[in-house]
């Protein structure tokens, strides 16, 4: 299982990219393994606010609809159009085409509640 | 029945890697590798199902035809040994019990394929209105059961059985085979051409392993699902259910009115002079859109909450959101503009003549 130590991860199942004040999210390769096929990504609308936790992006496989929560708080400043139009990049490249959408961080210390690689790596042993 | 049952093939779905998940109250595999392969598996070459969950029934007895043929809403008196059809259970307001195949193995046999939800209910059902001259059975628990589907089914078969010659459409067989007796079926759930195949329980793993060394993929639940709908192959539970007649489902044509008296007949008889006032209809997304499911809200062009969907699925033939749902009549035409309500986002549909997709066979 692919779990680059460079990246920050969620309990359920989204990693995150930290630059600067920008958090890049995607889901796990665990996660996307899980899903099998995934078939539609819905987007969020740019601009929107959300909080941590928010249901933010939905990722859908032919036999469920799967809610991307929001790992920290922030606001929608960038989506994926590609994973729109080629939704099993979410499969085949989860931590690179496959990214869905990115947040400029409203509260840095946030990101101390998120597991790094050692720690999400156990989680789902 | 609260306890989860056991497929007699669940060892083997593990081996195999499959991912299991509750159905109808059984442990059954949904996917081995991926639906959408196992998917194109069936629609090309040959894949393979577990159906050990569904029921058997047999019925035999100087008074058989008579009683099926007042239990059923086809007609058992059309069919010669050897042959089969599709037929359902109605109750007394003509609502769908269940939908279930029935073949005639002799004069006064008959063999009974009924959904594994519905086992313990069909039986129950059918106990109650059963005559003295009538012997009944619920052999579930002694078969296995597998479905071969897909435009390489026969060869498959061949490979398997070779010496053995499939029955023709709707046909049953029994063949002695591996060393005991089993019943093969051409039919299925597909679309495709295919067999059901049923045998001792305890044989079971042997012989889907001899299939798949024959050919044919491992195939899950979830691409039977994707298959059949498709097909606009109704689902008891979703599609079908105790509220809505065999005539508003769309399949008239699987219920005979002229053989005498049978129950519910007296409901669709009228429906049908009368015209339904709800029909199942098929629609289709005009558009690239999220995938619609069961229970999603289903609006007309002016935006009003006609009716919720049975079934939906994007796909995997076409790429296209397909869906059924019980409409009132006048939607129901071909062409008329529907909506799909995803999480507040609709969704452009169209209503199309069933079904979604023409396998090859079907074409040829």
């Amino acid at each position: 299982m692919n779990v680059p130590q460079n990246l920050r991860y969620n309990a359920s199942h989204e990693w995150v990219l930290v630059e600067g004040d920008t958090a890049t999210v995607g889901i796990s390769d665990h996660a996307q393994e899980e899903l099998t096929d995934v078939v539609f990504v819905e987007l969020p609308a740019l601009g929107k606010t959300v909080d941590v936790g928010d249901p933010t992006a939905v990722v859908e496989s032919v036999k469920a609809a799967s809610d991307i929560y929001a790992p920290v708080s922030g606001e929608v400043v960038e989506v994926n159009p590609a994973v729109e139009a080629d939704p099993s990049l979410v499969n085949t490249d989860p931590y690179g085409k496959g990214w869905i959408f990115k947040l400029k961080i409203k509260d840095a210390g946030q990101l101390d509640t998120l597991l790094d690689a050692a720690g999400y790596e156990s989680m789902i042993g | 029945m609260s306890t989860i049952q056991s497929s007699p093939l669940e060892a083997l779905h593990l081996r195999l890697g499959a991912r299991m998940v509750p159905f109808a109250g059984w442990n059954m595999p949904v996917q081995y590798t991926s639906i959408m392969d196992e998917h194109a598996a069936v629609r090309t070459a040959a894949g393979i199902f577990d159906i050990s969950h569904m029921g058997q029934f047999i019925v035999s007895g100087p008074g058989a035809l008579d009683w099926l043929n007042r239990m059923l809403a086809n007609n058992v008196a059309k069919l010669e040994a050897g042959q089969g059809q599709y037929s359902f259970l109605l109750n007394e307001r003509g609502g769908v019990i269940d939908d279930l195949i029935v073949y005639r193995t002799a004069e006064d046999a008959f063999f009974l394929v009924v959904n594994a939800s519905m086992i313990d209910k069909d039986f129950a059902w059918m106990a109650k209105h059963q005559p003295e001259d009538v012997a009944f059975s619920n052999e579930s628990a002694l078969w296995a059961g597998m479905a071969v589907q897909g435009p390489e089914s026969a060869a498959v078969f061949a490979k398997a059985l070779p010496g053995h010659g499939l029955p023709p459409r709707n046909g049953i067989a029994r063949i002695a085979a591996g060393g005991g007796e089993v019943v093969v079926c051409r039919t299925g759930y597909t679309g495709e051409d295919g067999f059901e195949f049923f045998c001792a329980a305890g044989e079971g793993e042997a012989w889907f392993e001899k299939f798949i060394a024959a050919g044919a993929k491992a195939c899950g639940l979830g691409a039977r699902d994707t298959l059949r709908l498709e097909m606009c192959y109704p689902l008891n539970g979703n599609d079908l259910s105790p509220e809505r007649t065999p005539i508003e489902a769309g399949l008239g044509f699987f219920v005979d009115l002229d053989k005498g008296d049978f129950i519910g007949r007296e409901v669709l008889a009228k429906q049908k002079a009368d015209g339904p006032a709800l029909k199942l209809a098929a629609l289709e997304y005009t558009d690239k859109g999220a995938p619609p499911r069961a229970h999603y809200p289903l609006l007309d062009a002016a935006g009003n909450v006609v009716s919720e969907l049975s079934s939906g699925v994007l796909s995997p033939s076409t790429g296209k959101g397909i869906a059924m749902a019980y409409v009132p009549a006048a939607l129901a035409k071909p062409g008329t503009a529907l909506q799909v309500d995803v999480r507040g986002r609709l969704f452009p549909a169209k209503v199309v003549k069933k079904p979604f997709y023409k396998p090859a066979a079907a074409k040829a």
